[in-house]
């Protein structure tokens, strides 16, 4: 019996076998990426941003969504908005800031102006144009579809596309974990954005954010440290980890890690690296979860992580501080990445530096764990040079098992995700 | 610079203290480095799109108190710290080095720096910005109480991790 397929499919799953193989030609080929682009990135919904970075009328942030130069802003009604960055009559980006707020986007190159909802306000010399002119028709282009669930946005350029809320499934429920962390129902992204690119395929961040796998090994410097800092890190005889979490499929591509927390948390989950006089803060946090949304549930909130994936390319790790992050392709050994922290608006200062220290101590080019993630992300795409000779990945670890007994340190919540990206890459384009 | 800045420490002398540091960092010599750290020294790198900001308040790349900054020179000299193994060879080049003010017994001094970093399998990366620095004297020797490395790029981008001391 022959362990890996003959098939020369993508994915390629055998149950009887308890197998499931991933082809690596999809993370070095530029037709696959091609296809990803009009049949994953074009369709599904993409994220743009959280409601607090734009928060005062006329607020803006640039940034590019599924490869779009997009302005994400707030008009002078309050209306959210979209709009693509692209003047309408030659073509230039209309706003070339980063971030601000705007009376007005104003083109350079010829001086057309819009309005911060993205009407055309003025185009010198109007009167050069034809009778069939009208402005009204001539306003930024917005992006075809912009939805927020609870003030994350997303995007998606397919005006077909279901609803955003249907969309999110199940996901739902884990970002509600996540805000409920807020007495207020308000999360807010803390100023201070990680942009870093990593020399891998995208997919290669979706399968690693969510792989407790990995994190034994990858991770040992960052275990070291907790150690050394009097959290208890030693796995219970036969575990791969501290504590047995799960890996979760969610419906429509999305996935979960849910885990009992071993971390800590700066919601009112208390380790020694926060330091004693940080206990009674954490008590105060605990008992306002506890009195807002009674014991078991202030326990799914300050007593689990999860590492969410959105599909197909947010990631959510709510775990020793949230983050937010989410990647784009810029060749198919090349991703761009950009994350941010989330936190209560309510939070104190003492808390909020809490929460970015316990944020740094893992997570980001400079954290304790990142880095080296971001390294076997991209030693797996030096050895992918070998994928004629090397074909298959092996996401098998768990396949003989029910669903809801799929370990986060089993990958069937990896194969979730691979199962849709199959899905959406067998359509016709 | 004011007398007293000049009566407390020439730019000779904080010269030769940045350029040592250059050496021992770009020699891996970290052990050696942090004996040039107050007991309560702190090392920041700011993000990129707010150089300016304060580590309470923003996400930085780096803020690390001197526990931390001491946890993660000893996971860099851990050959499982796989961002760094095998080690980064660096070279930094120092310039522009100024006394920028004096408060107490705190001096302030600023300079510019190249970084290359090469590695095996990898791109030259190139690391450029300035460093503020707050100094002490302790037992007549110029000490480092902060350092802070502000890069000048936009946004990491192809410079990635930062996963040597900057």
């Amino acid at each position: 019996m022959n362990y890996q397929p003959a098939s020369h499919d993508f994915v390629v799953e055998n149950p009887e076998q308890q197998t499931f193989f991933v082809n690596r030609e999809v993370f070095v080929s530029d037709d696959v990426l091609e296809r990803e682009r009009s049949l994953i990135f074009d369709r599904c919904w993409i994220y743009v941003g959280h409601a607090s970075e734009i928060k005062n009328p006329g607020d803006f942030k640039t940034r590019p969504v599924a490869g779009r130069p997009v302005i994400f802003c707030r008009d002078r009604d309050g209306v959210v908005h979209g709009l693509i960055n692209c003047c309408r009559h030659r073509g230039a980006l209309v706003c070339r800031e980063r971030e601000g707020n705007a009376r007005q986007f104003y083109c350079m190159y010829h001086g057309w102006t819009y309005h911060p909802d993205g009407r055309l306000k003025s185009v010198p010399g109007e009167d050069a144009y034809g009778t069939a002119f009208d402005k009204s028709e001539m306003g930024l282009v917005a992006v075809p579809r912009l939805e927020q669930y609870r003030d994350f946005y997303f995007a998606n350029f397919d005006r077909d596309a279901i609803d955003l809320e249907t969309y999110l499934g199940h996901a739902k429920e884990y970002i509600d974990i996540v805000i409920d962390q807020s007495p207020s129902g308000k999360m807010q992204i803390i100023s201070g954005t990680q942009e870093y690119d990593i020399r891998a395929n995208w997919k290669l961040l979706v399968e690693n954010s969510v792989d407790d796998y990995h994190l034994v090994t990858t991770h040992s410097t960052w275990l070291n440290y907790m150690r050394n800092s009097g959290v208890n890190v030693t796995p219970p005889k036969g575990e791969l980890l501290p504590t047995r979490g799960f890996g979760r499929d969610l419906g429509n591509g999305h996935l979960t890690t849910d885990n009992p927390n071993y971390r800590g948390r700066p919601v009112a989950h208390w380790i020694s690296v926060y330091g004693e006089d940080a206990k009674a803060d954490i008590d105060a946090l605990r008992n306002e979860l506890v009195t807002r949304l009674g014991s078991a549930r202030a326990a799914r909130v300050a007593d689990t992580n999860r590492n969410l994936c959105v599909f197909p390319n947010l990631v959510i790790n709510d775990g020793s501080s949230v983050t937010v992050r989410h990647f784009y392709p810029i060749g198919p050994d090349r991703m761009h990445v950009t994350a941010w922290a989330l936190g209560p608006v309510e939070e104190t200062e003492a808390q909020r530096a809490r929460r970015l220290h316990a944020f740094l101590t893992f997570y980001g080019p400079g954290g304790f764990a990142t880095p080296d993630d971001v390294a076997a992300l991209e030693a797996a795409q030096l050895g992918f040079a070998a994928w004629r000779e090397v074909p298959w990945s092996d996401l098998s670890r768990g396949m003989g098992k029910a669903s809801d007994q799929q370990l986060a340190t089993d990958e069937g919540h990896l194969r979730v995700f691979w199962r849709k990206w199959n899905e959406l890459m067998e359509r016709r384009a | 610079m004011n007398e007293l800045v000049a009566s407390t420490v020439s730019r000779a002398e904080v010269e030769d203290l940045f350029y040592h540091e250059a050496d021992l960092l770009d020699s891996w010599r970290l052990d050696d480095w942090v004996e040039l750290l107050t007991e309560d020294a702190a090392y920041y790198v700011p993000p990129n799109d707010k150089p300016d900001a304060d580590a309470r308040f923003t996400l930085f790349t780096i803020a690390d108190d001197i526990v931390r900054l001491r946890e993660r020179v000893i996971r860099l000299k851990d050959p499982n710290c796989h961002a760094e193994y095998p080690l980064s060879r660096t070279r930094r080049l120092i310039g522009n080095v100024r006394i920028t003010g004096v408060e107490g017994d705190v001096i302030a001094a600023a300079a510019n720096f190249i970084i290359h970093r090469y590695r095996h399998n990898d791109l030259n990366r190139v690391f450029v910005g300035h460093y503020r620095y707050k100094l002490r004297r302790q037992g007549g020797r110029l000490k480092i109480a902060e350092r802070r490395a502000i890069l000048d790029a936009e946004e990491l981008g192809l410079l990635g991790s930062v996963s040597f001391i900057l």
